[in-house]
């Protein structure tokens, strides 16, 4: 990560008095160019109009296609809808087939993102904070140790894990799911460089004058001043346990522990398979109620991950 | 202001365990949950279930096993050839977004922002799932397209089916790219703009010599998570291999190929063999782009 000081030090050379995170000179960026007053160019906004549209049509394809029964879903253009309006009726055979599968996997989905994406940020906030205002012996090793383990991708380490789980029985468990998703590499780099940035150390320096503890400066005046890198890592923590497959599908082999991802493929799978029983429509309704909390959350906190993750990238 | 200096430099070189405290919870989860695994698939890879012994020290004969594996060379092979040909098309189109609207020349920026990183937001099994649909002949957007234009798309056949999955992971990330590029595109300085603006240089110059140059570094973190992202392939692959059973195979991709040896084989050493010579080979080849892209940056 020789980039991560290369970039430091060229920003601390290029602008030696901007303290403030670096949202506030991207705002002042954003402000320079406006008042270069730019034309406005039909070319690029097509360009960009195809490129909406690439990433469009499949989300409005779901949407369509969550209004259609069964039937229609094979007679009827996939663009546009069906005879019948069918989404609330959908609706309501997603939460009851099968006695309510799907609101158990909903509450499963629920449990792991509060607990493991919870327990990541905190776990990711509290030691990036401690990196960038301490200075401790073993400070290096930790670096190049967390360093390195963004290298080793999380699915690589999954078939290890779960042998290992296996091995002390934790398999099969909602245990197995969350604790692998309480540790977030990503995390830990955006709070560190965000820290440095948006926590002065002469506060924290003035708070130790009154008599602060660090824990107390640290829950008082640092937390607060870290809100928009934390509502970042949070949000893609949430999205990462939201949107996990490939390990609870490794982990649980009780499909009332499943999270939404891995019971609707099992949905899917069950569609397509041999003996296919076809509920196609159940499984796209339900593709649309999971992502649609995802989506919510980013529309909500847009003002938030946007600056936190100009903040990080630039560091990165 | 002189004093505030010492004591900054008096008080940087002043170490203590108070840090361990913030530190300590973080490099106790990080060890039980990344350092163990990896430590324990070393321990299993050297090792080999018998029928007859039980568990039998073989050294590095599961990883010579490996080099002679025609499957694990396949599937090394397939998820190569597709980080070739699928990274550098998504983070082209990521790079192209970017700067359209880093550029201030189009209308509704904010919505273009929003729209194409929607899909970052689906987890990739509903992508899988929504794309199956649409490349399905049942009652896929394929088959309409197909009736209409007299076509003959099979985007599931095992001649496109790479492709077809190539265009799955490009749909959910491209928007992601593009907005680590234009937040760091954001924070060149607007001095830069000026000075380029004053020797007359163009708008596609500018982009070449001053915008390009400044977000390398993201460009290169950028690289790197597609090239480990495309090693690791393995949500989209098996969701589409419920529709395309005959064109992916249990062996597609490396990752494909350790979950089928330990879950449909029972051959948990050999996974553990498989998962790490990946690690490995993820991990080299991330290094060689941070080295080189980190040493122009330094030209």
């Amino acid at each position: 990560m020789a980039a991560l000081t290369d970039t430091t030090s060229r920003q601390a050379d290029t602008a030696p008095a901007r303290k403030a995170p670096s949202r506030a000179a991207a705002r002042n960026r954003g402000g320079a160019a406006g008042g270069r007053r730019a034309r406005k160019s039909p070319v690029l906004t097509i360009v960009m109009i195809v490129l909406v549209l690439y990433s469009l049509i499949p989300l409005i394809w779901l949407i369509v296609n969550a209004t259609k029964s069964q039937p229609d879903l094979y007679s009827t253009f996939g663009l546009w809808f069906g005879k019948d309006f069918n989404l609330f009726q959908n609706i309501a055979d997603t939460f009851t087939y099968r006695d309510g599968i799907f609101v158990q996997w909903l509450g499963n989905t629920l449990l792991y993102v509060v607990v493991g994406a919870g327990g990541a940020t905190l776990l990711a906030t509290v030691a990036g904070y401690g990196m960038a205002k301490f200075d401790f012996p073993g400070k290096r090793a930790v670096f190049a140790v967390v360093l390195g383990a963004i290298a080793v991708p999380g699915t690589a380490l999954a078939v290890p894990t779960f042998l290992l789980f296996s091995q002390v029985g934790l398999t099969n468990t909602p245990w197995a799911v969350i604790l692998p998703s309480l540790i977030s590499p990503f995390g830990f780099y955006l709070i560190w460089t965000y820290t440095v940035e948006a926590v002065p150390t002469e506060l924290l320096e003035a708070a130790r004058m009154d008599g602060s503890g660090e824990f107390r400066t640290f829950f008082t005046i640092s937390l607060r001043l870290l809100a928009p890198g934390i509502v970042t890592v949070a949000l893609f923590a949430i999205v990462a346990t939201w949107n996990n497959y490939f390990l609870p599908l490794i982990m649980l082999s009780d499909p009332t522990l499943y999270p939404l991802t891995v019971g609707l493929s099992q949905w899917s799978a069950q569609a397509t398979g041999v003996g296919a029983q076809p509920i196609f429509n159940l499984v796209i309704t339900g593709s649309l109620i999971t992502i649609i909390p995802i989506v919510a959350a980013f529309l909500v906190l847009q003002r938030y991950w946007q600056s936190g993750l100009a903040a990080g990238s630039v560091k990165q | 202001m002189t004093t505030t200096s010492i004591s900054r430099l008096t008080r940087r070189t002043r170490r203590d365990w108070r840090g361990w405290a913030f530190v300590a919870p973080f490099m106790i989860v990080f060890a039980a949950m990344i350092i163990a695994p990896v430590v324990y698939a070393l321990y299993l890879s050297v090792f080999r279930q018998q029928l007859i012994g039980g568990n039998e020290f073989v050294g590095l004969g599961n990883y010579v096993a490996l080099l002679q594996d025609a499957k694990f060379w396949e599937s090394l092979g397939r998820v190569a050839l597709f980080l070739v040909v699928q990274v550098p098309i998504m983070l082209a189109l990521s790079l192209v977004a970017a700067l359209a609207l880093d550029s201030a020349r189009l209308h509704g920026a904010g919505f273009f922002r929003i729209a194409l990183f929607l899909p970052y937001a689906v987890p990739g099994v509903v992508a899988a799932l929504i794309w199956g649909f649409i490349y399905g002949d049942q009652f896929g957007l394929t088959a309409s397209v197909n009736h209409l234009l007299g076509t003959a798309l099979a985007p599931l056949t095992s001649q496109w089916v790479l492709g077809s999955i190539g265009n799955v992971v490009t749909w959910e990330f491209m928007g992601y790219n593009m907005l680590i590029f234009y937040a760091s595109l954001r924070v060149i300085p607007g001095e830069l703009y000026e000075a380029a603006e004053i020797d007359g240089a163009g708008a596609f110059r500018t982009v070449f010599s001053i915008k390009l140059p400044a977000i390398r570094g993201a460009l290169v973190i950028a690289t790197i998570f597609s090239i480990i992202g495309s090693f690791q392939l393995f949500n989209e692959p098996n969701l589409l291999k419920q529709l395309a059973p005959n064109a992916i195979t249990s062996y597609f991709t490396p990752n494909m190929y350790a979950y089928n040896l330990s879950f449909a084989g029972q051959q948990f050493n050999y996974a553990a063999t498989v998962a790490i010579v990946m690690g490995v080979v993820t991990a080299v080849i991330a290094y060689v782009v941070q080295l080189r892209g980190s040493r122009k940056e330094l030209r």
